[in-house]
């Protein structure tokens, strides 16, 4: 199973001395290239998933560990290499009106693509390619070409940037958080476009938000993020139906639901004092923890296997064997 | 067309400032274009014509004690007085936006040398420079060698707001799509963020101008300004070095300062609209 | 009825600009019980913002309230002087903003910016009096004493937010108004958050108009919930009424198009744009993308229409018999 990104034990660290934030703690993921999945990547607002987000873009560098394209040493590829990385990695990000250029027409970004990749070699062409990649979103050449930004709907705006992700003919799309910004009603149609480039062009997809709902809804399987390091992860029925990790459960069970019969999750919900982070040498988790025990103030818990491709931090389950180097059972 | 002549109409009653701002500025040019047409130059040399008259229809702002025509001193100085400035404030706006991008788009080492240059040189007095610069050229400075002595600091101001601006700009989600699209460094910076910057470079633009303006007349009222050239600051310094003022020579002080408070007040003002026009959120209610 | 606080009549507020008046809000009417909930939901542009800000006095030009009326008992805000408007602002009506990370004075403590809204409304409050108020304040939040040291800064999201509830309800208003409150939050403070205003709603005797788009917070919080399109008022329902049986075409597709925790893959959007509220077309403005559309939709703008304690402007219910 050939990963085309895979990240083994990276650690990002920005700052130093007081404002020393560690955004990303000894966390790894392979994104498989041959049964590409759809992986949901889920935290909450600085947990660390945006950081992941640029690291796999290469728009930054680990602190340490490493970051492998196609089996290679990200850092040293060679300019080629870079190449074709660059092109072949795509992302589609959550500001669906930041992502333009103000200064230029929405063509812009579908422009510049197909000039850089020479995907046309006459202006008739040029114009056809244009067109086919907005009706492969599902949208209407007519009502979106030649027009500003700020007079299409989100929803429109974040379906063109989709279409530009595909014209670069990527093996892989990182979408940060697409339709948090985006009305409820046009969202799904962008989920729709996601999952059908993944069944049908078999583009793996790393789906990044705090939305467990619409995780469960377009993902393969989903890795839970805390503080920077993974807490649980697993296929997403398993993990949003019987979560194993505390805070899983803990965010599985504020999910307001659309039922006024379905309240929020009993189970006392702690006022927290955000600044107290768990130590360097404890679960990450222990101020918060329901189900804190004394040992989990001791070490940092590894990733236990619970099941076939369920694994989770927490000592609640150290007499589940330990996940070896970040390999996650049979998938 | 007639639809864009109605709406920079509609426009200007919203931004009365761009208005009047280009209507003075226009004033002044018009001044110098149609007067350059019918009073000749030589009129601005030394005893040339008679001298310390008072204004009458042969000579509309009189003489001064050198024999000058004032009329064709104003006319002349004006046009020579920004051509100074608009030279000084090129330049200076030239370099300081190549440093500043350059500066702000590669970080590093390089953003840390400018920026340090910076920081330090706008803690220096530039009157002093430019004073201690004109005194070693003394003689034989010409309106040319007067624009480049107060471009020499005029780059650092723009070095520094361009760099904050493209600082900002750089974090900006159509830069990262456009590094995904696999545009190069030095294509970004000039397909995707010089068009943005434009308003905010003109508005800059005229800040240098209006700083070059005012730097040249102080140099040239204290005497280090090209002697032989009727420019506007000369003639303050001849103002001052025949005490017209307390000669009652109101034709002689009054038109130069008339001409130096329309300039000033012309670009302040055209300058503010440029600001409203580039920050919608400056924009006022219809 | 005696019971509501707060009326608004007919209210029309529109923008203007250079294209021509944008309508954002057109005619709504609605009324807030005491001590009710009520919810005012819908997408980005449908006027919910600009209620709320037309309640608290807050529409700046070029918005301009071009008619209607908002009842706060016997006195209609709308024909208020800024001055009169001032002293009811968080006196008796009160905002907690979207976007708690940009409502606070970042250069100021926790402390002072509670104790500014206090001493605006009355200058002779002594010390001892304000510090008790504040501890008492940020307690009822469930913030600790010494966050009222603090620069904002220096607190997370979510206790900034705590904060801005925490000076919305320091004079004891008998109407707060949440605009997207959580928004900027994640899922577990947002609980917090939502919980902790809903406490302090009914310790308080208050009322409460929360305007979001979030239907999942909506099904959580309120009594009764608005739902607005493109600046009008298409139902309003008891909010268990509302899920359980939605009324009109919109509200149908809107529900559909949330994911629950039902049956995977499955995604059903609203097809279709919302209309432009500067070019307003005659009819029903949902029309174009109403799977139930009729003739007359197009031609006639449907009325707010009364059945079994519910409201609905749609063509669809025009028959039915008054209860």
């Amino acid at each position: 199973m050939r990963s085309i990104i895979e990240l083994r034990n990276i650690t990002k660290v920005f700052g130093e001395g007081r404002s020393r934030t560690v955004a990303v703690d000894d966390f790894s993921l392979a994104i498989d290239a041959e049964s590409p999945p759809i992986k949901a990547l889920v935290g909450e607002s600085g947990s660390g998933k945006t950081t992941i987000a640029l690291l796999m873009l290469g728009f930054i560098t680990p602190t340490t560990g490493e970051m492998l394209y196609k089996g290679r040493n990200f850092q040293r590829l060679s300019r080629r290499e870079r190449r074709m990385f660059r092109r072949e990695v795509q992302a589609i990000f959550q500001d669906p009106f930041g992502v333009y250029n103000p200064f230029y027409k929405v063509d812009h970004v579908l422009d510049v693509v197909i000039a850089k990749l020479h995907l046309a070699s006459s202006r008739a062409k040029y114009q056809a390619l244009k067109e086919e990649a907005l009706r492969g979103v599902g949208l209407r050449p007519e009502e979106t070409l030649g027009r500003y930004p700020h007079q299409l709907s989100g929803g429109q705006r974040q379906r063109i940037t989709v279409a530009r992700a595909l014209l670069m003919r990527p093996k892989f799309i990182i979408a940060d958080e697409p339709v948090s910004m985006v009305d409820a009603s046009l969202r799904a149609t962008i989920l729709e476009s996601l999952t059908k480039l993944n069944r049908e062009l078999h583009i793996p997809i790393l789906y990044i938000t705090h939305d467990l709902t619409t995780a469960y809804h377009v993902c393969d399987d989903i890795t839970i993020l805390y503080q920077g390091s993974m807490v649980e992860s697993g296929d997403v029925e398993q993990v949003i139906k019987d979560p194993k990790h505390p805070y899983t459960q803990l965010l599985v069970g504020s999910i307001p639901w659309p039922d006024p019969s379905r309240r929020w999750g009993e189970g006392q919900v702690a006022v927290v004092d955000r600044e107290s982070t768990g130590a360097d040498n404890q679960c990450k988790f222990a101020p918060r923890c329901p189900f804190v025990m004394p040992i989990c103030r001791e070490g940092r818990p590894p990733l236990f296997q619970v099941d076939n491709g369920h694994a989770v931090a927490c000592y609640l389950y150290e007499d589940k064997p330990v996940v070896e180097g970040g390999k996650i059972g049979p998938c | 067309m007639n639809r864009r002549i109605l709406a920079a109409m509609r426009y200007t009653r919203r931004n009365p400032a761009l208005a009047v701002g280009i209507g003075l500025l226009l004033a002044v040019v018009l001044f110098w274009g149609i007067g350059s047409i019918f009073v000749p130059f030589s009129r601005t040399s030394a005893l040339s014509v008679p001298a310390s008259r008072v204004p009458s229809w042969e000579f509309p702002l009189g003489t001064d004690r050198q024999g000058r025509d004032l009329l064709a001193v104003m006319i002349a100085g004006t046009s020579l007085t920004l051509r100074i400035g608009l030279i000084a404030g090129f330049i200076g706006m030239f370099i300081g936006t190549i440093l500043g991008f350059v500066s702000a788009y590669y970080r590093g080492a390089v953003d840390t040398i400018i920026r340090g240059s910076v920081d330090v040189l706008l803690t220096v007095p530039s009157l002093l420079v430019m004073i201690l610069v004109a005194v070693a050229l003394k003689g034989g400075l010409t309106v040319e060698g007067m624009a480049l002595v107060v471009s020499i600091l005029a780059w650092v101001w723009p070095t520094r707001t361009i760099r904050a601006q493209v600082l900002t700009m750089r974090e900006s989600g159509y830069i990262r799509v456009a590094q995904l699209s696999g545009m190069s460094s030095p294509e970004i910076i000039v397909k995707e963020m010089m068009p943005n910057l434009l308003p905010y470079l003109g508005a800059s633009l005229v800040n240098a101008v209006a700083a070059a303006i005012l730097a040249s007349i102080g140099l040239e009222a204290l005497g280090l300004g090209p002697m032989e050239s009727p420019t506007l600051g000369m003639t303050i310094y001849w103002v001052l070095h025949y005490s017209a003022l307390l000669h009652g020579m109101w034709w002689w002080w009054a038109p130069p300062i008339i001409i130096i408070v329309t300039v000033f007040v012309g670009l302040f003002l055209f300058s503010s609209g440029l600001d409203e026009l580039a920050n919608p959120r400056v924009r006022r209610a219809a | 009825m005696n019971t509501q606080l707060l009326k608004l009549q007919e209210l029309r507020v529109f923008y203007h600009s250079d294209e021509g008046a944008v309508k954002a809000v057109d005619g709504v009417t609605l009324s807030l019980a005491k001590g009710e909930r009520l919810g005012l939901v819908g997408e980005s542009g449908c006027g919910k913002s600009t209620v709320a800000m037309a309640i608290m006095g807050l529409i700046k030009p070029p918005g301009r309230i071009e008619g209607g009326r908002i009842l706060l008992g016997e006195v209609d805000l709308t024909k208020l002087s800024e001055g009169e408007m001032r002293r009811v602002r968080l006196n008796q009506v009160s905002l907690i903003p979207q976007g708690a990370m940009n409502s606070l004075n970042p250069v100021s403590q926790v402390k002072n910016q509670i104790i500014d809204g206090m001493r605006a409304h009355n200058q002779h409050i002594s010390k001892r009096e304000l510090r008790s108020r504040v501890y008492e304040v940020l307690e009822s939040v469930g913030l600790r004493r010494d966050v009222a040291r603090m620069y904002p800064h220096e607190l997370s999201g979510g206790m900034k937010q705590r904060v801005c509830v925490a000076i919305a309800i320091s004079l004891h208003p008998q109407v707060i108004i949440a605009d997207e409150p959580s928004s900027a939050l994640d899922v577990v403070v947002q609980r917090e958050v939502m919980e902790t205003i809903g406490q302090l709603q009914q310790e308080l005797g208050a009322s409460v108009i929360l305007a979001g788009h979030d239907m999942g917070l909506m099904a959580q919080f309120v009594n009764r919930l608005a739902v607005l399109y493109a600046g009008k008022l298409v139902e309003i329902s008891p909010v268990k009424d509302l899920f359980a049986k939605p009324l009109h075409p919109y509200t149908q597709l809107l529900l559909a198009s949330l994911p629950g925790l039902g049956e995977r893959g499955v995604f059903r959007g609203i097809p279709g744009l919302t209309p432009s509220l500067v070019d307003v077309p005659p009819g029903c403005l949902f029309y174009p993308r109403c799977p139930r559309a009729m003739d007359i939709c197009s031609q006639e703008v449907p009325a707010l229409r009364e059945e079994d304690g519910r409201q609905v402007a749609c063509h669809l219910y025009d028959s039915e018999v008054l209860t």
